[in-house]
This record gives structure tokens, sequence and C-alpha cells, in this order.
């Protein structure tokens, strides 16, 4: 039965090739840990991306509850610690992984420069690893303010004003993340929510990508 | 054209076997050693790596619950601040002279940004056909001076951060249950106690208020004669004001 749907799917969208792609690649002997166990430096990348995933999901279940309003913010992030079943797991694993993502990456990034695989013909997908990069720490900053609680308040201050402080467009960043040029309030907190949750996994997202289909193009780099 | 899973392929899938394209498949032959495939053997021993750190994660989860500090309260200008530990390198650097104050724009703006950069055009710059990080001393050195530097800033960071008093300002403080039309909290918001002590005797400058463990006496005497920080005779109400007070904050609980 399921094969005749996929027949029948195939015949008119010719999908095999699509996942035959990543099914039938092959993997060199000196990234898998099975042979070497020292390969497990190659194993960072897909961690990251391990925990990103992670990252989404928990994500997704924390927005069943949370409220980006500062009055029921800090409540609803509360009531999920505390009353709701393994709401306590799900924001924990948010948070971590929130940490462990960046450790991750952090060691990607430094096993792709002490292995020298940023050489040619790999230069653009350095560029675009540099630019997830960027994308989770803004993650990283931006989903500090969420609780709402004192920590996220204050450092997030602190975080605008050194944004404030970059010459000529200081000033527009910050109306732009903040929403006003004087208060870090209700505006503030709604625009630190959209851009964590929609605009920087959109973006990253798109990299992901860019990284993933690059690497099939390119294959891994051999051994040293 | 044929189409479907009969369709043969040549090595990398996207190239088909009739297809009139030269045949390069992207296999490592020229690798030495042994090659297996993605799916599903590879995927299976990247999932038992995956399971290993799952279970680590899992233990960190649950062994250290997340923080959540108390409400954010946008007006406590005593709260010092402390970013996540990712950003403490570039917190501290402001924290020196040639990058705070008037070279704030140097600890803000151009060491940052000259990180990213630099990361970003490593490949523009490391140009030689060489992977091997001792055959290449100076990005190695470059790369290991920078994590060298970040690691000394972090720690600084950590270091000279007061831990203590971390907790103790953010820590959620039980609300204190009061009636706000009593004599009691008109005397103490109509005094200058509230500047202190908060409005909700939470504390602020003063200390919380609430399940002192004090009697009335006590509280007469510590408003007339000050203790610790607090000095005395800041209350200038009449002696039977003072009492009144006295017996409502002694009898301030968290219940």
């Amino acid at each position: 039965m399921l094969n005749k749907i996929y027949d029948w799917v195939d015949e008119r969208l010719d999908i095999t090739p699509i996942w035959r792609d990543i099914a039938d690649h092959e993997v060199p002997e000196h990234v898998n840990p099975a042979h070497h166990f020292s390969a497990f430096i190659y194993c960072f990348g897909g961690l990251t991306f391990f925990v990103t995933v992670i990252q989404i999901l928990s994500g997704m279940f924390l927005t069943m509850y949370y409220t980006p309003d500062i009055e029921n913010a800090w409540k609803s992030v509360y009531y999920l610690q505390n009353e709701v079943a393994f709401g306590e797991i799900v924001r924990g694993m948010h948070h971590w992984g929130a940490s462990l993502v960046i450790v991750m990456m952090f060691l990607h990034t430094l096993r792709v420069f002490f292995t020298g695989s940023y050489k040619k013909p790999r230069e653009l997908n350095w560029v675009v690893g540099v630019l997830i990069f960027v994308t989770m720490l803004g993650l990283g900053f931006t989903g500090y303010l969420l609780p709402w609680d004192m920590k996220a308040v204050f450092a997030t201050k602190v975080g605008i004003e050194i944004a404030a402080s970059v010459p000529f467009i200081g000033e527009w960043i910050k109306i732009l993340l903040a929403g006003d040029s004087t208060i870090l309030g209700a505006q503030t907190l709604t625009r630190f929510f959209a851009i964590h949750v929609f605009f920087l996994p959109a973006a990253l997202l798109g990299l992901l990508a860019a990284h993933f289909i690059m690497i099939r193009r390119q294959g891994i780099s051999g051994p040293l | 054209m044929h189409r479907g899973k009969g369709m043969k392929f040549v090595g990398d899938s996207r190239i088909k076997a009739e297809n009139k394209m030269p045949n390069v498949p992207k296999d490592y032959s020229e690798y030495p050693g042994k090659t297996e495939a993605f799916w599903p053997n590879f995927l299976l021993k990247e999932w038992m790596v995956g399971a290993v750190f799952l279970v680590g994660y899992l233990i960190l989860t649950v062994a250290h619950p997340s923080p959540l500090e108390r409400q954010a309260d946008p007006t406590d200008t005593t709260y010092v601040p402390l970013p996540d530990w990712y950003f403490l390198s570039m917190y501290q650097l402001l924290k020196y002279e040639f990058a705070s104050g008037p070279f704030n724009i140097v600890g803000a703006l151009v060491m940052p940004g000259i990180a990213i950069g630099a990361l970003m055009l490593v490949p523009f710059m490391d140009t030689t056909k060489e992977r091997r990080p001792f055959k290449r001393p100076l990005p190695t050195a470059f790369m290991l001076l920078a994590f060298a530097a970040m690691f000394y800033l972090t720690w600084e960071s950590v270091a000279n951060h007061d831990w203590e008093k971390a907790k103790a300002q953010g820590e959620i403080r039980e609300e204190v249950s009061f009636d706000p039309e009593s004599e009691g909290y008109k005397i103490y918001a109509g005094a200058s106690c509230i500047g202190c002590h908060g409005d909700a005797f939470e504390g602020g400058l003063g200390m919380p208020l609430a399940d002192t463990g004090l009697t009335a006496e006590e509280i007469t005497e510590i408003a007339k004669n000050g203790r610790g920080e607090m000095p005395g005779g800041t209350f200038k109400g009449t002696e039977e004001e003072l009492h009144t007070l006295s017996e409502f904050i002694s009898g301030l609980s968290t219940e």
C-alpha cells in the first residue's frame, strides 16, 4: 500500500533523487569515530545541529505557555516552571541548550579552523558559518530578556546601551530594538520576542540550509 | 525518461547512470581507508554519539533547574547585571580604561568588530594550500591568542563578580500580605521608611520587613536608635504613631 502511494507520487514528482542524494553519499574513514576515536572532533557540527533542533522543538512548546507582555511574561514563566507538568524540563532544555549550542558551535569552529577546512574551495561555507555564529549570539541575547526577571531586564539595558554607543546608527539600532529611545518596557519585550521567535530563526534556517547544501556540493574536507 | 525507484545511479545519486554527463561521482576513493554509506550505517553511529550527548544534556537539565529571578522591577537602580557567560568577555572588556568612558567605542564596537571581521575573512587571508596547524604558524598563533584573550577576560569577569550579592539581589521574594488601608501602612507610607524598605516591604536599600521575628518594642528601639546601616531618628511622627507602626511591622508575614 505504502509502496503504491510512493510509486504514484514518485512517478509524477521524481522524488527519489531528493532523498537518495542524502542517503547515498559516502562518509570517509577519517571522519568516522567508529574507525578512529579522535574523529569525534568531526561530530561537533552535527551536535550543534542536534541541539538546534532541540532548541526549536522546546521553544515551540515554550510558546504554548509564554505570554510576551510585561504583566504576564514573568508570571507565565513562573507558572510553566513550577506548575506545568514537565515544564521545568522543557524550559531547562531550552535554557541549557542555549549554552550547549554555543559551546558546540565554538568547538566546531575550532575544529574547522585547526584542520584548515575553510580553505579553497570552502571559503563561502566558512563565511556562512560565521554568519550562523553571529545569528546564534543574537538568539542568545534576545532570549535572555524574555523571562522578564531582574537579570533579563538589566542585562538587556546594558546590551542596548552598548548598541546605542555605535556612531551614527547607534540611536537608530536602539529604537529598532527597544521600540523607544528612552524606555525599556512593553514595546521592547514584544520586539525581542518577535526577533527571537520569528526573525532570527528564519535567518538561521536559511543559513543552515545554505551551510548544508554547500557541504553536499563540496563534500567533507580530506584527511590532514 | 525513466523515473521512479528502479532508476540506476552511479555513486553520487544526483548523477543518473544513463545520463550523458561525465560520471564523476563525489565518492572518497581518493582517500585511504574504509568509506561507508551515510544512510543508514553512518547515521546510526551518529545517533549513538547523539544519544550519549543527550543523556548528559538531560542529566544537566534535571540536576540544575534553569534559574528564574524575581519579576523585573526597572526602578531598582541598585541591581548589578551580568550577561550570559558567552558575552562576559565582551562585557569585561568595557571595564578597562582603554575601552570605556571616552574610548567606549573601542570596547563596544572596534574590538568585537575586528574579532568577527577577522574570523569571517580567515579564508581570504590564509590562502596557502597547507592545512596542518603547525605548518601555518601565524593563523594558529592568532587563533590561540584570541582564544586565550577571551578565556582570560571571561575568567576576570567571573572572578570579579560578587556572586553572593548577585544571588541575593535577584531572589524571588514571597509577597507580604497586608492591608494598604490600615493605619499602620498609612503611617509607614507617610514616613521615610517606604523609601528604603519598599512599598510592599520587599526591601531595597533597607532590609525586607516581613518575618523579622522582632517584637514591637525592638522595632521601636531600632527606629529610634538605628541598626547597622540604618540611621536612628528618621521617624518623625509621634510616639503613638511609632507604637502603631511597630505593632504593624512586627505582625507582617509572607503567609
